[in-house]
This record gives C-alpha cells, structure tokens and sequence, in this order.
C-alpha cells in the first residue's frame, strides 16, 4: 500500500540536497535511518517533496537527520511539517538508561548489600521469633483469645495431607540406604549391619531431617505465600485496625500446629523408612522382617527416638517461623511474593541443617551416641 | 482487459474503499457469552477514523469484553469484527497481525512488563516488529514518546513498582503509542488518578488524538472526560449499544439510564463545569487578554 522510503543525494547550486521519497512510517522505513545515519555533511536541505506519508518515528528521523548535517528541511507537507515540529520540540535531554556503575565499585555494592541483607535479615528473624514469645504469653495469660479452630484446621494441612508425600519419600529414602549399605558392608561379610545402619541413621538423623525438608517446602512456603498476599491486599492492615492481631490470629496457630506436627510426621517417617529397609533386606539380602525387628531392638538405642523427637518440634520452629517472617516482609508488588516464599524455603532449610550440626555435637557431648 | 488484470484493479478499487471510508473499526451482530451469562447479543458498533468515542455503560455491561473481543483477546460466539476492513475475528495470519501493528492498547492498570524499566517497555514493540531499527534511534524513540506523554524526564530508567498510579498510565500510554498506532483503545484511563491528573490525562489524550490524526476508543466512567474530550458517546444497555452520539444527541432520547447517568447528581455536575466553561471563554476577549 505505501512505497518504502528512499533516498536521493543531489548536488546543486546551493549545496548537496537530501531527498527523501516514499513513505517515513516506520512500517516503510526498512535501512533508512542507517543509510542517513552514514551520510556526512554537510547537507544544505533536506527536501521532502516525494514524501507521501509520514509518522512521528519517520518525523524523528528526519528532524535528527537535520540537527547532525544543520541542515533544512524544505518541501514538507503541512501535515509532515506538523509532526517535525512536534518531535522537534519533544527534543530534550531524556534518561533512558539507568546510571551505569564501575563494575569494582558495582561487585563491592553487591556484596556489602548482600552481607547487610543477611544480618538484617537475621535480626528481623530474632525479632519475630521474640514478638512470637511475647504473643505466645499473652495467649497463656488470656487462654479465651486461644483460636483453637485455627490450630486444628493448621493440623490438617500441615500434618494430615502431608501422610501420603512424606510416607512415600521415607519409603523409598529406606530403600535406597539399605539398598547403598549392603552393597559396602557386603565388601566386609557383614550385611547384617545394613539393620544397623537403616536403624540408627533413619531414627536419629534421616527421618527427621527430610520431613523438615519437606515441610518447609510444602507448609514454609505456604505460609510465606498466604501472609504475603493478604500483606499485598492489607488484610493484615484490616485485621489490625479491627483489634485482631495478625500474630495471634496468623503466626502462633501455624507455629503452633507445625511445631506439634512435627515431631508426628518425624516419628512416622523414620518408621516408614525403616519399613523400606526391612522390605529391600527381605527382598534382596534374604532376611526374613523378624529376624530384621529383632535385631532392629538390639542395635538401635532408645535414645535415638528420642534424639530424632527432641530436634523435631525445634526444626518446626525454624520452618514456621521463616515462613511466617518472610510472608509478613511482603511489600509493594507480586513479584515480591515469589522471593519472599523462595527465601522462606532456602533459609528454613539452610538454619535446619545448621541447626542439626548444632544438636550432633550436643548430643554427642551428652553421651548420647 | 484479461481476467487477472481486471481482478487485480477490481481488488485495488475495493481496497481504496477501504482506505477511503470513514469506518475505523466496525462491529456488527457480536455474541459474548460465558457459559449461561450472556453478556453481548447482536451488538453493533461503528467508529470513524479520527474521532474519539466514548464508551459508558453500568458495570457489568461488558465494556471490556467488548474491547478485548475487538482487540482479539476474546473470540466471540457469533458475529464479525472488521478493522479498518479487515474481519479480525479469529483471525491469525500476516494480515491480521499487519492491522494488529496499526493498533495500540493501553490496559487498565498499565500492564506494564514488572521486570523492564519505562524505556524498555516502550521499546518493547519495536524491537519486536521493527528490528531494523538501531539501539541508538529506538533510544531516541523512546525518548520522544515519554516526553510526547508527559512523563518526567527522569522516568525512563525507573521500574514500574517505582511510578504512581498516573504515571504507570502515562507509560502505559507511552508503550500503547511507540508504533505510532493509527488507533489507540483505552480502558478507564482516568480511574484511580485525581482530578488534577485525570484532567491532565484527559488534555494529553486530546492534543495526542489531534496531533497523531489518532482514533480513539475509549471506555470510561469519568464523565467529565465525556464531557471534554469524546466526538461521541456509545451507551451499552440490555447487552447491546442502545444509543451513539454527542452527549446533546443522547440527552434528546428518553432512555432511563441515559437520563439517570447524564442527569443525576454527578451529570449535572459535570454539565455545569462544562457551562462554567463555556461562560469564561465567552467572557474572555478572543485574543485571550483580559
């Protein structure tokens, strides 16, 4: 429908003459302002007569054109000499770009931020954890304020939904040690021992930590997302300005139903894994499962549920109390939401893992080994 | 003549009616319905070139759909859509996407891309259709159109979760005009902006539409933007357009909630800013001294 623009250069009496023909809309501009940009000056007019069509990217081109060579423009339709003008007077020094920084200064920036992020971020997590024991007391002194639907609708999700998952992933991780063990301790004649290793390690250790993992991946994350949306939509605001606080009404049922729900879920994970033992040492290392319980009594000490039970509600704190924090950190856009509940997830399982080295060395030291 | 000849000046002809008429965007017999709730049936609409239409109605009368399903957002059950002669609806293909470049949308909230800054996301359509166009001139591009929309100076480098509400539109409408759209649809373009800057958007939309010989279709609730800046008001009722015209034309009818719209409380309101308006420019000497 509309010629592509083209380009003429001419010599005459007063001076080389531009003429551009055709149609300057972007549409029909195809290499025009290359070609433009590789004519050097000077240029006496740029003459626009041919011209039949024109918009304001084409009217830009021209009028930067114009400005480099000093040259001008002559022939233009009213319409087209319209657009010039209006581009024209649009000219002015405009920030496109956001201030570039020298990428030593920029490296350093970044990690100091990042340091300074951390720490605070550490601090604020103090702070919540300490306003979440202040709300836990003034809920001891006015039990009436206790939502006790809350906690138990916390139960369900936290806790009963999370059977299936969890159960499995026990199932399996149960497999997969006795499975890698036997495959060693054969090297030595002593396969018995995978009961040993499936026992001990399941009940102090293993059962425990993946069920954090996965609790803080399925229930942390939630918590981050549910509280940063109604951060987004100020129902936290709403529920302040009626009188309900939101950590009485949000953070202690969640904190409460998972740090409950979680010495449970570590219990029937490590019992769930030891069932994935017994069933692969059935399977492939011929030990009949009452022979594999029997043994189970002998090696495993008591002590080892009672290590894996004593860390569990303490990772439950961790993985709703990052949660919780992370959620009520919300601010600004959606976007934040999405970062805020990837924090919640890495932090709660990078303190958990910290946290467990902490309790090796306790219980070591306890003589609990 | 030999056949081919004549079918090609016969084509040639056809598509300078086109050009030529005075139709931008024409709607005739459109269904909209989703699942049981139908919410347009057999809903006509013209829009000439180079006006800017108003379009009100209650809420829930389906203004949006209506502009989503023009825009190709939403396919309607029954009916055809052409714009500038081209029947849009359904339609994927080069030509379709040809006349799609011609348009330009600005979303209620902005739509603004979260991720880039102003000056990207104005830049966003023409390094997607016109790669041919260097960084440095799609910079300048960029420039222009933020001053062209009155954005600061200083907006370009800034994220949009930076920005105001008018300024999110303001860059919306940025964004909307960096193809040099012949038409521009707008969705409540004033909602959520004071006074100040709603009037402010209002004269922008104004000198744009004259400036860029633009066509605009505009959906609002804001009757003073009727008032100062539509050529004509569609009025959606009972699932259809019951009326278009000037406010003057629209008065004249008997409609109940044409009357209740233009003349309750809020109506009246803006009808007597627009007289207090007229009266001062009476009073004003024509060469503006006083």
């Amino acid at each position: 429908m509309n010629k592509a623009a083209s380009l003429a250069e001419e010599q005459s009496d007063g001076g080389s003459v531009l003429r551009l023909s055709g149609s300057l809309a972007i549409a029909s501009l195809h290499d025009l302002p290359d070609r433009l940009d590789a004519v050097q000056g000077p240029v006496e007019t740029i003459d626009l007569s041919d011209v039949d069509h024109m918009d304001t990217i084409g009217a830009w081109t021209v009028h930067r054109t114009a400005k480099r060579l000093g040259s001008q423009i002559s022939g233009a339709h009213p319409d087209a000499q319209r657009l010039i003008d209006t581009v024209g007077a649009l000219d002015d020094p405009v920030s496109i770009h956001p201030d570039s920084v020298p990428a030593l200064r920029r490296v350093v920036g970044q990690i100091g931020e990042a340091v300074s992020t951390a720490g605070s971020t550490m601090l604020g997590l103090l702070g919540f954890f300490g306003a979440t024991l202040v709300a836990a007391w003034s809920l001891i002194r006015h039990p009436s304020r206790f939502r006790v639907n809350a906690v138990v609708q916390r139960f369900e999700v936290v806790g009963v939904s999370a059977l299936g998952i969890i159960g499995l992933m026990s199932f399996l991780i149960g497999i997969v040690i006795a499975q890698q063990g036997s495959v060693q301790l054969r090297q030595f004649g002593m396969e018995m021992l995978t009961i040993n290793l499936v026992g001990r390690l399941t009940f102090r250790e293993l059962g425990v930590l993946m069920t954090a993992i996965m609790v803080a991946g399925r229930s942390g994350s939630a918590f981050a997302a549910q509280l940063g949306t109604m951060k987004l939509t100020e129902e936290i605001d709403a529920m302040r300005t009626i009188g309900v606080s939101p950590m009485e009404a949000l953070v202690l049922p969640r904190t409460l139903a998972v740090i409950i729900m979680m010495p449970l879920l570590g219990f029937y994970a490590s019992i769930l894994s030891v069932l994935g033992g017994a069933f692969l040492c059935a399977i492939a290392l011929d030990i009949p499962p009452i022979t594999f319980f029997q043994r189970l009594r002998e090696v495993v000490p008591i002590t080892d549920l009672w290590v894996g039970l004593i860390k569990a509600p303490v990772f439950g704190l961790i993985i709703a109390i990052s949660g919780c924090f992370q959620g009520m950190q919300v601010k600004g856009n959606a976007e934040e939401v999405g970062l805020r509940t990837t924090a919640a997830v890495v932090q709660a399982i990078f303190l958990v893992i910290v946290i467990d080295a902490f309790f090796a060395v306790f219980f070591t030291w306890v003589g609990w080994n | 003549m030999t056949e081919d000849e004549q079918r090609q000046a016969e084509e040639q002809r056809l598509a300078q009616a086109v050009e030529q008429s005075d139709i931008a965007i024409s709607v005739r017999g459109i269904r909209n319905a989703f699942g049981d709730q139908v919410i347009h049936d057999g809903l006509d609409l013209d829009v000439r070139k180079g006006e800017i239409l108003g379009v009100v109605g209650g809420s829930g009368t389906g203004k949006s759909v209506l502009m989503r399903a023009i825009i190709g957002l939403q396919t309607p059950n029954e009916g055809e859509i052409h714009v500038f002669g081209e029947s849009m609806v359904g339609r994927l293909d080069d030509d379709a996407l040809a006349i799609r470049k011609r348009w330009g949308v600005l979303f209620q909230g902005g739509a603004l891309f979260s991720t880039l800054t102003v000056a990207e996301n104005i830049e966003v359509p023409i390094r997607e259709y016109y790669p041919n166009i260097g960084a440095q001139l799609r910079d300048e591009i960029a420039a222009y159109k933020i001053r062209m929309t009155g954005l600061p100076a200083e907006a370009g480098p800034k994220y949009p979760s930076e920005l105001s509400g008018g300024m999110k539109k303001r860059a919306g409408l940025a964004r909307a005009l960096a193809l040099d759209p012949d038409l521009l649809f707008l969705d409540e373009p004033t909602a959520g902006l004071d006074p100040i800057g709603a009037a402010a958007f209002d004269e922008q939309t104004r000198k744009l539409q004259e400036t860029l010989g633009l066509t605009v279709f505009l959906i609002t609730h804001d009757l003073d933007t009727l008032y100062s800046i539509c050529d004509r008001v569609a009025v959606l009722a009972d699932k259809k357009v019951i009326a278009v015209g000037t406010i003057d034309e629209l008065l004249a009818l008997d409609h109940p909630w044409i009357q209740e719209y233009f003349n309750g409380p809020r109506g009246r309101a803006a009808t007597a800013a627009v007289s207090r308006e007229k009266n001062k420019a009476a009073q004003t000497p024509p060469d503006g001294r006083q």
